[in-house]
């Protein structure tokens, strides 16, 4: 065993830190109340390399570990989830997707642009009526020969109208159920392609959110990713790696709010002393700091896990919950600290509340979470 | 041109500050080191100088312990091509200084801070000049070179100028050289692992001054506050009761 | 044997440091048992030479040579180096500030001396020679022994008292003899900021931060100023918006100032401004949140809106003056 992080680890935990605590922390507050995408912050970002964190070099990515990749989002959604989440989309679930199952010349075309993070990705499998049960796809990619005929709506998705490449999941032979789903790069400005309204969320407000319909849009056959009927399973296997993301992002937000919880309850003063030293308060800080360390575990474990070529289903499905749960249970503890303050957006814990609670949903609820850590259980 | 930049590794400024063994030396547990500040913006102007064709490589020296390789590392992952250490617990400013002068030969331009974040010394810059026998500019908030020639920006009291001076120069910097540091992107932190740190051996120099203790300062009386309806109150404590007006 | 101090003046006047230099001399020369010499360069009238000689300088050296105006850091530090030697300085006194710090390190390698920068009010002792100074930024204190036979000090102003002391003064008219090949500044354009107070020089301060809300809002901030004779300063974030040149700027990363009076308006007081301030003999904190980090640092404090207390302060320092 070795807790130990390399220097290259820390520098780039040290680089993540510097830029929110210095770039982000100034229009965070701003950015929310206007739900306006942090276009600016997406481009320096992408710059400094963090939008193709772990794509290997020789497709213009940073070459980075999971581990690396932990605490960067850590300190980025310390200050702003709506950074973070943009960010996990674009590496844990397109980035890490093409890597990982696209042929050399849609790495070339698609990949080598979004590990420069030149463009940005969304992932598309959320639908109306399909959640968190992905085996049901109502989108429908009908093969045309040469091309696939792509219809349907997909619901919830990040990054949807700043994105300029898709991955997108359809149905092409129904009767084959999941297995007959495909995952297709589609160019964002293909015609047929319209948004829904900007969805007016409860938090990450920065992060723009929309529906997104399909109607009669043409995606060529060489987007198709994998062999037929393949994308279901990719979806999983992206969408398990992607838990590591928004484990981390929970993380973040647990820690901003300890961090601003921690630092009020040594400059506030109740009953002549600085609140810190009431039992009260000081035992909540406890309980948020061995809750935090024990999601940091999880979240360190599973990306060691990923970079140590080992199954990360039940690893990353904890991390996730686990993380998720106490990111809910921390910034509401925060919030209870700060009192009055808490409940006043200049604090920031409210918000970080707020951004909490995201994270048990999105990506595979909580009890989502649960089914697969529970039936991992009485696997043999 | 060659350029070199001095760069000290100091305590995180948000450090908060201990002592050990009866107050005579700084309780270094648990803190975060980081590159000075000021060498920072120095290293930053140095990058855009670079960039602009001044310089084709940078190169960082500092004079410490292992512990400093961090920082050096960080200055490489900035964008420096090559760190030197000096293989020596830092005494004073005449002792750095003199471990600086054995390294900075040959260099055109010598940036350093006006001073470092920890013992605030303003010594080693200037030291080093006179060691060197070159000259040096202190107070520096700009560096321009056009076809080799420096224009140097310096602040004086009440105002500030813009000098031409010859090279080799020591050019002690402060703020206004760089707009804010640099934060090294991804593939720098990369490259830093592959770029040479060259660690030497330590002449020898005698320290001219020791540090015999530290005393933190006495707890401050609480703030005495005034309505904001009635800030003329203020005016009249200023004047009666503190004096200062 | 002597101490010697390398007196500043602006507009042929000796700037007040120079007297609170002059003081510490005084006073460390009599520890010693020895006198205090004055170096004074630039175009000060003899009258005003003499002056020092109220504090206690025995002897000024007045150099009359152009040449010194382009501030040459190493000409400088020749001419300062050759005036210790002259007098068998055993003490050279220079201010903690732009020139000084310039200067300083280059005297200290040609004398052999140590160098201690920022020295705050007398030494703790002379034998052996033990200063006291601010470190960490102004987070702590450190005693400092210098250990050769020659000491060179940066004075941090406003930390000893002008303290009068009148002695016979002597002044001599003294060429150093420096070679034309040893000036290589060149002075391509200087900008003065005339008419204004020297905010390192000011005795009080008036400062605003980013609660002040933009650069047209300092309209009220600067007639305060005006009406106090304060320099006027600001916080980091004012400056890096650019609200305010950065020669306003105090803090830790720019000027570090001590007057005897600070004025905060808007500004919240984060570590890195507190040190630029701290040694500030009164800090008066305005800011609309409780909580901001400024008041801990403070003597006097307005929880409130700067906007609303500006005007009234101006009212009652009018109401002062007039009384």
């Amino acid at each position: 065993m070795n807790f130990d992080f390399t220097e290259e680890q820390l520098m780039i935990q040290q680089a993540a830190r510097d830029y929110a605590q210095r770039e982000l922390i100034q229009d965070v507050l701003e950015r929310e109340e206007k739900a306006e995408f942090p276009a600016r912050h997406v481009k320096n970002l992408a710059e400094l390399g963090f939008l193709g964190m772990m794509v290997s070099p020789e497709y213009d990515g940073a070459g980075m570990d999971s581990v690396s990749y932990v605490l960067a989002l850590q300190e980025i959604a310390k200050v702003d989830a709506s950074v973070a989440v943009i960010m996990s989309v674009n590496n844990s679930l397109v980035c890490y997707g093409l890597q990982r199952f696209a042929n050399e010349e849609q790495k070339q075309k698609y990949l080598k642009p979004l590990a420069r993070g030149e463009v940005i990705g969304a992932f598309l499998l959320s639908e109306p009526e399909a959640g968190s049960d992905a085996t049901h796809q109502h989108a429908v990619a009908e093969d045309k020969g040469d091309y696939y005929l792509l219809n349907g709506t997909k619901n919830w998705i990040t990054n949807a109208s700043s994105a300029s490449v898709y991955i997108v999941m359809a149905q092409t032979h129904p009767d084959k159920k999941s297995r007959g789903i495909n995952a297709f790069i589609v160019d964002k400005n293909t015609p047929g392609i319209t948004l829904g309204p900007h969805e007016n969320k409860m938090g990450m407000r920065s992060s723009d959110t929309h529906s997104v319909m399909f109607s009669d849009v043409k995606v060529p056959k060489e987007n198709r990713i994998g062999e037929d009927g393949f994308g279901f399973k990719f979806a999983m296997m992206v969408l398990e790696a992607g838990r590591i993301g928004i484990a981390s992002q929970a993380l973040g937000i647990a820690t901003g709010a300890f961090e601003r919880a921690l630092a009020y309850s040594q400059e506030r003063k109740a009953f002549g002393t600085e609140i810190f030293n009431h039992q009260s308060v000081a035992f909540k800080l406890s309980d948020m700091a061995v809750k935090i360390e024990n999601a940091r575990n999880l979240c360190l474990k599973a990306a060691w896990l990923k970079d140590n070529h080992q199954s990360i289903t039940v690893a990353g499905a904890m991390a996730k919950q686990y993380a998720a749960d106490i990111a809910m249970e921390v910034t509401t503890e925060a919030v209870q600290i700060h009192g009055g303050y808490g409940y006043v957006k200049e604090y920031h814990v409210e918000r970080l509340m707020r951004e909490a609670k995201l994270t048990q949903i999105y990506e595979g609820t909580s009890e989502i979470q649960k089914i697969i850590i529970s039936r991992s259980l009485i696997k043999e | 041109m060659k350029i070199l930049v001095l760069i000290s590794n100091v305590p995180d400024t948000t450090t908060k500050i201990r002592f050990t063994g009866d107050n005579k030396s700084f309780d270094t547990n648990g803190v975060q080191w980081i590159i000075n500040p000021w060498d920072e913006l120095a290293l930053t102007r140095a990058m855009e100088l670079k960039e602009a064709g001044a310089f084709e490589t940078i190169t960082v020296a500092n004079v410490g312990t292992q512990i400093t390789e961090s920082t050096l590392r960080k200055a490489l992952a900035v964008g420096a091509d090559e760190a030197i250490r000096v293989d020596a617990v830092p005494q004073d400013a005449f002792f750095v200084a003199s471990q600086l002068a054995k390294v900075a030969e040959g260099y055109d331009v010598i940036l350093a801070g006006i001073e470092a974040s920890d013992y605030n010394g303003a010594g080693v810059g200037g030291m080093l000049a006179e060691l060197l026998g070159i000259n040096s500019v202190s107070a520096v908030s700009g560096l321009e070179i056009e076809n080799g020639a420096l224009k140097v920006h310096r602040d004086i009291d009440g105002g500030s100028q813009v000098l031409s001076v010859p090279t080799p120069v020591v050019l002690i910097v402060q703020k206004g050289i760089a707009i804010e540091p640099r934060i090294p992107a991804m593939r720098g932190i990369m490259m830093a692992r592959k770029k040479p740190l060259n660690v030497i051996a330590p002449v020898d120099a005698e320290s001219k001054t020791e540090f015999l203790g530290f005393e933190l300062p006495a707890p401050k009386a609480a703030c005495k506050m005034v309505e904001e309806d009635n800030a003329k109150e203020l005016i009249r404590l200023l004047h009666e009761e503190a004096k200062v007006l | 044997m002597s101490v010697l101090v390398y007196t500043e003046n602006w507009d042929g006047k000796f700037k007040k440091l120079s007297y609170e230099m002059v003081s510490l001399a005084s006073a460390i020369a009599k520890q010693m048992g020895i006198t205090v010499t004055a170096l004074s360069i630039g175009h000060v009238a003899d009258d005003e030479l003499k002056s020092l000689g109220k504090y206690g300088a025995n002897k000024v050296l007045n150099v009359q040579d152009n040449r010194f105006e382009s501030l040459d850091n190493k000409a400088l530090a020749d001419a300062v180096a050759k005036a210790a030697s002259k007098e068998g300085a055993k003490v050279i006194i220079l201010a903690h500030n732009n020139e000084g710090k310039a200067i300083a390190p280059r005297v200290s390698v040609k004398l052999n001396a140590g160098l201690v920068s920022g020295v705050i009010g007398t030494p703790l002792s002379v034998n052996p020679f033990v200063v006291r100074k601010k470190v960490f930024t102004q987070k702590a204190f450190a005693n400092i022994q210098i250990k050769s036979d020659i000491r060179v000090l940066t004075f941090a102003q406003n930390s000893f008292e002008i303290v009068e002391n009148n002695v016979d003064t002597a002044v001599e008219v003294y060429d150093p003899q420096i070679a034309d090949g040893e000036f290589n500044t060149k002075v391509l354009d200087t900008h003065k900021i005339t008419g204004k107070v020297l905010l390192s020089d000011a005795e009080i301060v008036v400062s605003g931060g980013r609660g002040m809300k933009g650069p047209e809002n300092w309209g009220g901030l600067e007639e305060l100023g005006e009406l106090l004779g304060a320099g006027m300063a600001c916080s980091r974030p004012v400056s890096d918006e650019g609200w305010r040149s950065h020669e306003e700027h105090v803090g830790q990363t720019g000027k570090m100032i001590a007057p005897n009076l600070y004025l905060a308006f808007g500004i919240s007081g984060a570590i890195q401004h507190l040190g630029g301030v701290s040694s500030s003999k009164v800090i008066v904190a305005v800011n609309k949140d409780p909580e901001a980090p400024i008041f801990e640092a403070a003597d006097y404090g307005i929880v409130g809106d700067a906007f609303k207390v500006i005007p009234q302060l101006i009212e009652a320092v009018k109401e002062m003056k007039t009384a």
